[in-house]
C-alpha cells in the first residue's frame, strides 16, 4: 500500500518535471545542480578507476598489499571534518559569524590534516617494503596512489573553496546573506568524505 | 516568400529602433571584454565555431598531405619538402613517421577539437539559451572558461607538430605500450606528452561546457517551455552533454594510469616488453587491454557526442524547410533516449578481436545491433518528414537531405561491423574507415554545415552566398561518396589501415589506381572546403544583411530577438511560450511561432 503510493508520488513528481511549465520558487538554485552534475563525474572518473581495480585485480600478477593502519585515523578526521561542516553552515544561517568563522577554520584545518595523514600513511608503507612507484613496482599498490591521491587532490581542491568562503566572510564592503555558496561547498565536502569512506572499504574489501 | 517579406517590414524597423538601443547600453564594453573574454554565449560560440574551423582546415589538410602518399607512393613532391622540411617530406616523399603522425593527428584533431568542440560547443553555446528563452548559461564564467581550455588545448596539441621528434603517431586512440613507452617510437617522445597534456585540458573543457549545457537546458527555461515544447535541437544537445559528462572521466581515468605508466614507473598497462635498441622492460604482470577498455568508455559515447547534435539540427532545419511538423516528435526525443543509453553498453564492439571472451562478445553483438532500432526510427522520421512537404533547397536544407543520406548509407555498414564473426574480417581494414567517416565523420560535418548556413544569419546578421554554398554542397556530397564508396571494397579485399605503402604487398598493388582516385578526389574536395571557409569570413562582413527578424518562418525562439541581439539576447522581457515547435502549415497558417497563445478555434496539437 504505502510502495503503492511512494511508487505514485514518484511517477508525479517525474511527470511534473517533465510536463509541467516551470516554477521559478520550487527549483533547485542552478549553482547548486551544476555541483550534482559536477559530482556526478567526479563519481564516473572514481568508477572507471574502482572498475580498473576490479578488473586488473582478477589478472595474473597481484599482489595482496597492506593498507596502512594510519588511513583509520584520517577516516575519522574526514567525517569530523564534515560534522564540522555541517555546524558551520548551520551557524551562517543563524548569522552567528563568529561560530561560523571557528567552524570554518577547523574544517580547513581537518581537510589539510587529512592529506597530510594520507601522505604519511603512504609513507608508512613505503618503510614497510611496499614498492608504490617505479621499476618493479605491482599494479595493486601503484592503483593505492592513483585512487587516493585523485582522492586528495579532490580533498585539498575542497580546502581552496573553503577558503575562499572563509575570506567572503571577512569581507566588510560586500555583505553576502546568501547560503547558497556555502551550501554547495558543504555539499561538496560531504561528497569528498563520502567517496573517502566508499574508496575506503572498497580498497579493504576488495583488495 | 512574400507573407515573410510582408511580415518583416514592420518587425525590421522595430528591431532597428531595438539595436540602437542596444548600443547605447553596450557601449563601455571594450574590445577585449566583447570580442576577447566574452562572457555572451554568443560570442563564445563564434569562438567555438571559428577555432573548429581552423581546426577542421588543418585536420583536412593533413589527411590531403597522407593522401598525397597512399595516392601517389612513387612521386616525389619537392615543393612540398621545401614548405614543410625534411622531418615530414624527405626526398620528395612524406616520411612514414610524418605519415604515421599525420593519420594519428587527422583523427586526434576531427574527432576532438572540430566535431566535438568545433561542433557542440558552437551550436549548444548560441542556440541553448536562444532556443529555450534564458538570457544565458547558468554560468557564463564556466562557459568561457570552456572556451579558453579548448584553446590551450588546441595550442598545446600545435605545438606538438614542432617539436624535433614530431607529433604522437600512434594512432588517435593511443593504445598503450605505444602511447606508454618514451622508447617506442618517435613520436612517443615529448609529442605523446604534449598529447596528453592537450587531451586533458580538452577534457576539463568539454566537461565544464557539458554541465554548463544541462544546467542551464534544465533550470533555465523560459515561462511556458516544459521540455516537450523544446525544439529538438535542445534535446540532442542535451543527450550530447550528459553522454559527455559520464563517459570524459572515464577516459581521464584512463590517461591518469596512462601518464603513471609513462613517467612513474608503474605497469598498470605494461608487461613483458622487449625494445630493440633498450633491451627488456622491467614492468611486469599490465595489461595493454585495460586501457582499451577504459578508452572505448568514451571512444564509443564519442560518436554520438559527435553525431547527436548533428541529428537534433538536421530534424530542426529538416521541419521548417519541408514547412511540415516533425513527423513523430516524441518518438524523436525516444530515440535519442535510447541511443543515449545504448552508447554506454557497446563499447567492446571496438575490441571483439582483442582476445575478447566470445560470449561476451555475443552480449555486446546484441546490444550493438540493437542500435538499428533507434537510428531506423530517426531516419524513417526524417523522411517522413520530408514527404509531402513543400520543400525549400536551402543550403541548409541540402546538407540537411545530405546528411540523412550519409547516416543511411554509413549505418547500413555498421550492421556488418557490429557482428563479431564478420569483424574478425573486416577489423582494422579500409571497411572500417569506409564505415566511421561516413556515417559520424561525413555525416556530423554535413550537419555542421547545416547548422552553420541556417544559423549564419542569426549570428552574423547576415547571409552567405547562396551560389557559392550551392557549388560547396554539391562536390561535398559527390566527392564523400566517392572518396569513401571504394573504401569499402578495398576493406572487404582485407586492404588494412594505416599502413604507409601497399605497393609491396601482391594482394593490395590492383588498388593502386583506385587509391590515386581516391586521393585525387580528396583534393577536389579540399579545394571546395575552401570556398565555404572563404564564404564563411567573407559573409561574416560582406554579406547580403538580414532585414527581417525571421527570415526562415521559423517557430523557434531565436527568431524572435533582434537582428543582432545583444547580451542578454531578448531587449524586453523574455517571451513566453505556448505551444511546441513545431506548427507549420497548421490550419491554413504556415507558421506559428511558439509565442503565440493557442487560439480558442484551433484544432488540437
Amino acid at each position: 500500500m504505502l510502495k503503492n503510493i511512494l511508487f505514485n508520488r514518484l511517477i508525479e513528481d517525474v511527470m511534473m518535471a517533465l510536463t509541467d511549465t516551470p516554477n521559478r520558487s520550487k527549483k533547485i538554485h542552478p549553482h547548486k545542480f551544476l555541483m550534482w552534475m559536477g559530482i556526478g563525474s567526479i563519481c564516473m572518473m572514481f568508477a572507471g578507476l574502482t572498475s580498473a581495480y576490479i578488473v586488473k585485480r582478477n589478472q595474473a600478477n597481484w599482489e595482496d598489499v597492506q593498507l596502512s593502519p594510519v588511513f583509520m585515523y584520517s577516516t575519522a578526521v574526514i567525517i569530523l571534518s564534515s560534522v564540522t561542516m555541517y555546524l558551520s553552515l548551520k551557524a551562517f544561517k543563524a548569522r552567528a559569524m563568529q561560530k561560523y568563522k571557528n567552524l570554518i577554520s577547523i574544517t580547513v584545518v581537518l581537510g589539510l590534516v587529512f592529506a597530510y595523514l594520507q601522505y604519511i600513511g603512504f609513507k608508512g608503507m613505503a618503510n614497510h617494503g611496499v614498492l608504490l612507484l617505479g621499476p618493479g613496482s605491482n599494479a595493486a599498490a601503484s592503483f593505492l596512489v592513483v585512487i587516493i591521491g585523485l582522492h586528495v587532490l579532490h580533498v585539498l581542491g575542497g580546502v581552496i573553496a573553503l577558503l575562499i568562503t572563509f575570506f567572503r566572510a571577512f569581507r566588510t564592503k560586500v555583505k553576502s546573506y546568501s547560503p547558497v555558496p556555502i551550501e554547495i561547498v558543504s555539499t561538496y565536502w560531504h561528497f569528498v568524505d563520502i567517496l573517502w569512506i566508499y574508496l575506503y572499504i572498497f580498497l579493504y574489501v576488495a583488495r | 516568400m512574400s507573407t515573410e517579406i510582408a511580415l518583416g517590414a514592420g518587425a525590421g524597423l522595430s528591431t532597428e529602433l531595438a539595436t540602437e538601443h542596444h548600443e547605447h547600453h553596450e557601449h563601455h564594453q571594450s574590445f577585449i571584454t566583447k570580442y576577447v573574454f566574452s562572457t555572451d554565449h554568443k560570442m563564445i560560440s563564434k569562438q567555438f565555431l571559428i577555432t573548429g574551423i581552423i581546426w577542421a582546415f588543418l585536420g583536412g589538410l593533413m589527411s590531403v598531405l597522407f593522401r598525397l602518399q597512399l595516392g601517389y607512393p612513387d612521386s616525389h613532391f619537392y615543393w612540398l619538402q621545401d614548405v614543410l622540411g625534411k622531418f615530414w617530406v624527405d626526398d620528395g616523399r612524406i616520411t612514414p613517421q610524418a605519415y604515421y603522425a599525420l593519420v594519428t593527428i587527422h583523427g586526434t584533431v576531427m574527432i576532438f577539437f572540430v566535431l566535438t568542440a568545433g561542433l557542440s560547443g558552437t551550436f549548444a553555446n548560441f542556440l541553448i539559451p536562444l532556443q529555450i528563452g534564458a538570457r544565458d548559461m547558468a554560468s557564463p564564467f564556466m562557459n568561457m572558461l570552456s572556451y579558453w581550455f579548448f584553446l590551450a588545448a588546441g595550442l598545446v596539441m600545435l605545438s606538438s607538430l614542432f617539436v624535433e621528434t614530431g607529433p604522437f603517431s600512434g594512432g588517435w586512440v593511443a593504445y598503450a605500450p605505444l602511447s606508454a613507452l618514451r622508447d617506442a617510437s618517435p613520436g612517443s617522445k615529448s609529442g605523446m606528452d604534449l598529447w596528453l597534456i592537450a587531451m586533458i585540458l580538452f577534457v576539463v573543457s568539454s566537461l565544464l561546457g557539458g554541465l554548463n549545457y544541462v544546467a542551464t537546458i534544465l533550470n533555465m527555461r523560459t515561462k511556458g517551455m516544459s521540455m516537450t515544447r523544446l525544439p529538438l535541437t535542445i534535446w540532442a544537445l542535451f543527450f550530447t552533454a550528459v553522454i559527455g559528462i559520464l563517459s570524459f572521466p572515464v577516459l581521464f581515468s584512463g590517461f591518469i594510469l596512462l601518464i603513471f605508466d609513462r613517467n612513474f614507473g608503474t605497469s598498470f598497462y605494461l608487461s613483458d616488453i622487449f625494445i630493440n635498441g633498450v633491451g627488456a622492460l622491467p614492468n611486469e604482470g599490465g595489461t595493454a587491454i585495460l586501457y582499451q577498455h577504459l578508452f572505448w568508455f568514451l571512444g564509443h559515447p564519442e560518436v554520438y557526442i559527435v553525431l547527436l547534435p548533428a541529428m537534433g539540427m538536421a530534424s530542426e532545419i529538416m521541419s521548417i524547410n519541408s514547412r511540415k511538423p516533425i513527423f513523430g516528435y516524441m518518438a524523436m526525443i525516444g530515440s535519442l533516449f535510447a541511443i543515449c543509453i545504448l552508447s554506454f553498453l557497446v563499447w567492446a564492439h571496438h575490441m571483439f578481436v582483442s582476445g575478447l571472451n566470445p560470449f561476451v562478445g555475443s552480449v555486446f553483438v546484441l546490444l550493438t545491433l540493437l542500435i538499428a532500432v533507434p537510428s531506423a526510427i530517426k531516419v524513417f522520421n526524417w523522411l517522413t518528414t520530408l514527404w509531402r512537404g513543400n520543400i525549400r533547397f536551402t543550403p541548409g536544407m541540402l546538407f540537411t537531405i545530405g546528411f540523412v543520406s550519409l547516416f543511411i548509407s554509413g549505418g547500413l555498414t555498421g550492421i556488418w561491423l557490429g557482428d563479431s564473426a564478420i569483424d574478425i574480417h573486416l577489423h582494422d581494414t579500409y571497411f572500417v574507415i569506409a564505415h566511421f567517416h561516413l556515417v559520424m565523420g561525413v555525416a556530423s560535418m554535413f550537419g555542421m554545415f547545416a547548422g552553420i548556413y541556417h544559423w549564419f544569419p542569426k549570428m552574423y546578421g547576415r547571409y552567405m552566398n547562396n551560389t557559392l554554398a550551392y557549388i560547396h554542397f554539391w562536390i561535398t556530397l559527390v566527392g564523400a561518396y566517392l572518396i569513401f564508396w571504394p573504401m569499402h571494397y578495398e576493406g572487404l579485399a582485407g586492404m588494412p589501415r594505416r599502413y604507409y605503402d601497399y605497393s609491396s604487398w601482391e594482394s593490395f598493388k590492383q588498388f593502386a589506381e583506385l587509391n590515386r582516385f581516391i586521393s585525387t578526389v580528396v583534393i577536389i574536395t579540399f579545394a571546395a572546403q575552401l570556398l565555404f571557409i572563404f564564404n564563411f569570413f567573407y559573409s561574416i562582413f560582406k554579406g547580403r544583411k538580414v532585414t527581417t527578424k525571421n527570415p526562415w518562418g521559423a517557430n523557434t525562439l531565436e527568431w524572435t530577438t533582434p537582428i543582432n541581439p545583444g547580451h542578454g539576447n531578448w531587449d524586453g522581457e523574455i517571451p513566453e511560450v505556448h505551444r511546441w515547435a513545431y506548427d507549420y502549415n497548421k490550419d491554413g497558417r504556415e507558421f506559428i511561432p511558439q509565442t503565440e497563445p493557442v487560439g480558442a478555434d484551433e484544432s488540437q496539437h
